[in-house]
């Protein structure tokens, strides 16, 4: 058995197979939070915490064997350009607006992360690490090290923050009545990421190629904003 | 063989946003530049491609690819979600600011974003109206 448990593939096999039964609940219920990524988080999550031994040894081969799958992220990504080029004539006329509103994207994310952080008591580091988790991973991973967070601890806020906007973002965004197709995608991917953007892509082809539009740029403004924003943040509650 | 083709294309454009990438030293990552190369290739493919291809919806190897790995791009960030186990000693010591700082930002940001990009667009769209008069 833990021959068996130690092999990759068995992990592989495991995450495609909870994956596939998480879309086969999600097409027979249609319950918004029956989300595959959710489904298969937690079910292969509650499994890894539940076997003996320490978290780090039982992860290992859990994470060689879906390598191929994080490696498959990279072009994923860039095939993001296909839905967006069939829904580059949306754009048209609109290129300030979208500016503009993943600039205050930017803004509340940041600065509300930070101070809520604060008002609950968290210390300076805290503040740091929670600045820039609505950006793509690697971003938020490379954000946190240049503002002196915990790269790690961003990483893991960001995903979750990811999986809340899969489960959540098109039902929250009715409820905020938000209709508008593009807005619908773009305040997802602005908060959401890629994981966000997952879902939209199922949701909408307008939003799905607005969500991923949004995630790259607010990649990029998050870079641009952070070194100058969160030393001010850290300045004014502090 | 399309989908071979496709695939090509995609990591073709990743590893040019990996090599702009790692010469400007810029902070976002390869895919992301990747992206955006892509989106010029098709851009200009689409300008040149005859009007009657373009009118016969865009079957590329490129299009064939994308649309075998978008629709299942969940899968791809489960290992993510799945890591989250490894942080669970460092979340359950600021876990209460933590989850309050995530949910509160991401609701704030979420309805900021949504109501500012619905507000333009319905500007944009009545300023065109006014422009052509034809409601379109």
């Amino acid at each position: 058995m833990s021959w068996f448990l130690a092999q990759p593939l068995t992990w592989l096999v495991a995450t495609l197979l909870v994956y596939r039964g998480g879309c086969a609940v999600r097409d027979r219920t249609g319950h918004p939070a029956a989300q595959p990524v959710l489904v298969a988080v937690v079910v292969l999550g509650a499994v890894l915490v539940l076997l003996p031994g320490d978290v780090a040894s039982r992860l290992a081969p859990f994470v060689e064997g879906t390598q191929g799958l994080v490696f498959l992220l990279g072009p994923a990504t860039v095939a993001l350009a296909v839905p967006l080029h069939r829904q580059l004539h949306r754009l048209r006329g609109y290129l300030l607006g979208l500016v503009v509103s993943l600039v205050v994207g930017v803004l509340v994310s940041v600065g509300s992360s930070v101070a809520l952080v604060r008002l609950l008591g968290g210390d300076e580091t805290l503040m740091r690490t929670v600045a820039p988790k609505a950006t793509t991973a690697p971003v938020a991973i490379a954000l946190s090290g240049t503002i002196q967070g915990i790269p790690a601890l961003t990483a893991a806020i960001g995903i979750s923050a990811g999986i809340l906007g899969a489960v959540a973002a098109p039902t929250v965004l009715t409820w905020l009545r938000v209709r508008d197709h593009r807005a619908r995608g773009l305040a997802t991917g602005a908060v959401s990421h890629g994981i966000g953007t997952s879902r939209m892509l199922l949701e909408h082809p307008t939003e799905g190629a607005f969500s991923g539009l949004s995630m790259g740029l607010t990649a990029l403004a998050t870079s641009a904003l952070l070194p100058v924003l969160v030393p001010l943040l850290v300045r004014l509650l502090v | 063989m399309p989908l071979v083709t496709g695939l090509l294309w995609l990591l073709g454009c990743q590893l040019v946003g990996e090599v702009v990438v790692h010469a400007l030293h810029a902070p976002i990552p390869g895919p992301v530049v990747g992206m955006v190369v892509l989106l010029v290739v098709l851009t200009v493919r689409g300008r040149r491609a005859r009007p009657s291809a373009r009118a016969g919806r865009d079957e590329w190897s490129v299009h064939v690819a994308a649309d075998v790995l978008l629709p299942h791009l969940q899968l791809l960030f489960v290992p993510a979600g799945v890591g989250l186990i490894g942080y669970g000693t460092v979340l359950r010591s600021d876990g209460l600011a933590i989850v309050v700082a995530l949910v509160g930002s991401w609701l704030l940001a979420l309805a900021a974003v949504g109501w500012t990009a619905q507000l333009l667009a319905r500007r944009s769209a009545a300023a065109e109206r006014g422009v052509d008069g034809s409601g379109a």
